[in-house]
């Protein structure tokens, strides 16, 4: 993509890089929320060009990894009725539930189809029309607006074959929850370039306020993640945290106000459950009332049973940043990108699958020094 | 038969109605003489040199794609598969596995395109067989191709020879043929110069390995998995560490586009005309030109080095100047959801 050029420019990232190597006086510990951003930041190498004493950890917004076991074994129970085609997401059939996954689902006879938007969905749903087909809804604010946006073109068109299972999950209840974890000890954030260009940087100010962090709205090239870093540890010098929206090409203080109106009109907040994480209140997106002929836990009498976390499995303190992959027992061993356990080693955004395809840490930690002793 | 028709059981059955197939089709396109005696196995003549045999199974979809289709997939690939060992390809067989109710234009077109391009490739269909299995029972058509190749004693290509201080080269664009298809599946049409890179490799590596064949040390196509996949089996299968440069990787404008709308990294799709080659380090130089001036070869680039022996890691310097490793593909590709 040629207007991403200049992003990725040593021209433009090594001055940056000096800058920051400058700036920094003290250890420093900075989460990325996104996980376009963790992706980005191993992709370009971004950690191998930083100091040792700025650690980047990587945080809750992988939408694939925090959608809990009940909601996969809910799309796996969906997908293995006899009339229902599962549209969805790719990187969402690897992940596991409490047993299989949509993958396996699909290996056992069951309709799965990959598709790219939700409309995708619905188109597949126009053309079967004796078939039920279900787009298993899940991601960030990023994504809502579009899937908000299919209901109502569902309902426009008449279709009735069309449903979904909401597991929509909003950013800042979650980072809110995060934060006011004691034992998290984050520094400050780098808040997302996607999910900020629809609920707007101002959307970040009260935690901001409330936990006197620094928080710096980035996008995903080497060069705006270089500039939000710096942006940052010139804040914690300063002690004057803020909000620097560092991606004014795709964000506004507001955000998209037609985003957010389609959003409210289809869907409504409520308490939802995150692997790893626990349920955090209102951090879920579930269908209003009157959109409820598409819920496909509701018309399919699918029920949503509580989720088990994989024994040993520590995404939880991954995701809060108190540990890095590599310090999870299964790490590497009983988890891996092929089969994985945890949230975090299922898409290839999670920290774990990231850490473990770039990083060259390839056995976790643990399991060394237990061999060793 | 009427172009209208389509496949059935029958066809695949041995009697009339496979016979009307393979007079009114098969031997339509496909010319060479010792097919056409229908005897049950041809029988190849002498060749001196070591005996080249690969086979490859083709079950693409969608079946027709940008820049070509299955027909001349399962020619060129295994070709591609002798040409990587320094074989010089002389037979192809063809196996058809065919869904019921197939439409008999589109195999019309499948075979014309096999027919073409074992025609320009210079290498005959001296074998086939088909089959015809129940609706359902698979996906429109499978193909299967075997090829015997013969290779010189003058040289010795293999994945375990990468030596430290080699230069690697890559004959071409990566990711044309796996983006091709990916957004085929996904129903994006990206249009511009996006197209599969579909092409036969035998005469450029025979124009290589023609003076001087012992200074190219590793041929190999990057298919499936890509380029960062396939550089994995040849620092593990030659235990050394190989460098790679961001900065130095052709890839088209159009194919990078597509890779970030769709969430995929172009190193790890497949490509079906391009080959990495792995020379003595003071001759990379001549091979690049060489390779350049063929037709298959003209956006050829040295793209890194082979490093100090190893436990055959594949590291990349990214365009910023950060380095990262690249691992063997897991599973499939998938599109990210954001």
């Amino acid at each position: 993509m040629r207007c991403a050029d200049e992003f990725r420019s040593r021209e433009i990232t090594t001055p940056l890089v000096e800058e920051i190597v400058r700036s920094l006086k003290r250890p420093v510990r900075i989460m990325e929320v996104c996980g376009t951003h963790t992706m980005s930041i191993f992709r370009h190498g971004i950690r191998s060009l930083l100091p040792d004493s700025l650690t980047l950890l990587s945080g809750p917004g992988c939408p694939v990894c925090v959608t809990p076991a009940s909601h996969i074994d809910a799309f796996i129970k969906a997908a293995n009725l006899p009339q229902v085609t599962i549209a969805t997401f790719g990187d969402l059939i690897r992940v596991p539930g409490s047993k299989g996954s949509l993958a396996a689902a699909r290996a056992g006879g069951a309709r799965v189809e990959i598709v790219y938007s939700p409309m995708d969905a619905l188109t597949l749903a126009a053309q079967e029309p004796g078939r039920i087909v279900l787009f298993p809804a899940i991601g960030f604010e990023t994504t809502a607006p579009t899937i908000a946006a299919t209901i109502l073109q569902a309902e426009r068109s008449g279709i009735t074959n069309f449903m979904i299972i909401a597991a929509c999950k909003t950013m800042p209840q979650a980072l809110e929850a995060l934060m006011a974890d004691p034992e998290l000890q984050v520094d400050a954030l780098l808040c997302p370039g996607h999910v900020s260009a629809i609920i707007g940087a101002d959307a970040y100010r009260p935690l901001a306020e409330r936990f006197h962090l620094g928080c710096a709205v980035a996008g995903f090239e080497p060069a705006d993640i270089l500039a939000g870093l710096l942006s940052l540890i010139r804040q914690i010098n300063n002690d004057a945290p803020r909000i620097d929206n560092c991606y004014t090409r795709a964000v506004t203080a507001q955000g998209n106000i037609k985003a957010q109106a389609l959003l409210n009109e289809v869907f409504e907040s409520a308490d939802s459950e995150w692997r790893g994480l626990g349920t955090i209140p209102g951090s879920g997106l579930v269908l209003r009332e009157k959109y409820r002929r598409f819920d496909g836990l509701h018309q399919l009498e699918i029920p949503l049973l509580p989720s088990k976390e994989p024994k040993g499995c520590r995404c939880g303190d991954i995701l809060k940043g108190r540990l890095l992959p590599p310090d999870c027992p299964l790490y590497g061993t009983a988890c891996t990108p092929l089969q994985p356990i945890g949230p975090c080693m299922v898409s290839n955004e999670g920290t774990c699958a990231a850490y473990y395809r770039y990083s060259g840490q390839k056995e976790s930690r643990r399991q060394t020094q237990v061999e060793r002793s | 038969m009427k172009a209208d028709s389509i496949i059935s059981l029958d066809h695949g059955s041995g009697g009339l109605a496979s016979q009307n197939l393979i007079s009114g089709l098969f031997l339509k396109y496909l010319t060479c003489p010792q097919l056409r005696d229908l005897e049950d196995c041809a029988i190849l003549g002498e060749y001196a040199g070591r005996i080249a045999f690969s086979t490859d199974s083709y079950v693409v979809d969608p079946l027709f794609f940008p820049g070509g289709n299955i027909g001349e997939l399962a020619v060129h690939g295994t070709i591609n598969d002798l040409a990587m060992r320094g074989a010089r390809p002389i037979a192809l067989s063809l196996a058809l596995i065919i869904e019921e109710g197939f439409s008999f234009a589109n195999l019309e077109r499948i075979i014309a395109s096999v027919g073409r391009s074992s025609e320009e490739a210079g290498v005959a269909i001296v074998t086939g067989d088909t089959k015809v299995v129940p609706r359902g029972k698979a996906d429109g058509l499978f193909i299967n191709t075997t090829g015997i190749g013969i290779a010189s004693h003058r040289h010795d290509i293999s994945g375990k020879k990468a030596m430290p201080g080699d230069a690697v080269i890559i004959s071409g664009t990566l990711a044309d043929h796996g983006i091709t298809i990916m957004s085929s599946q996904a129903g994006i049409a990206i249009g511009g110069d996006i197209a599969s890179d579909t092409q036969p490799l035998h005469r450029l590596i025979a124009a290589l390995l023609e003076d001087d064949p012992a200074r190219v040390h590793v041929l190999r196509d990057p298919t499936r998995g890509g380029l960062a996949t396939t550089l994995c089996e040849i620092a593990q299968a030659s235990r050394v560490n190989i460098a790679i440069e961001e900065d130095r990787l052709p890839i088209r404008l159009a194919v990078n586009a597509a890779c970030e709308l769709i969430g995929l990294d172009p190193l790890y799709l497949a490509n079906e005309g391009k080959c990495i080659i792995i020379c003595d380090q003071d001759e990379a130089e001549e091979v690049l030109q060489l390779v350049r001036r063929m037709p298959e070869g003209r956006d050829a680039a040295l793209i890194g080095w082979v490093q100090e022996k190893g436990e055959g890691r594949v590291s990349l310097t990214t365009r910023i100047g950060g380095s990262r490793l690249l691992e063997p593909l897991t599973g499939q590709p998938l599109p990210r959801i954001c």
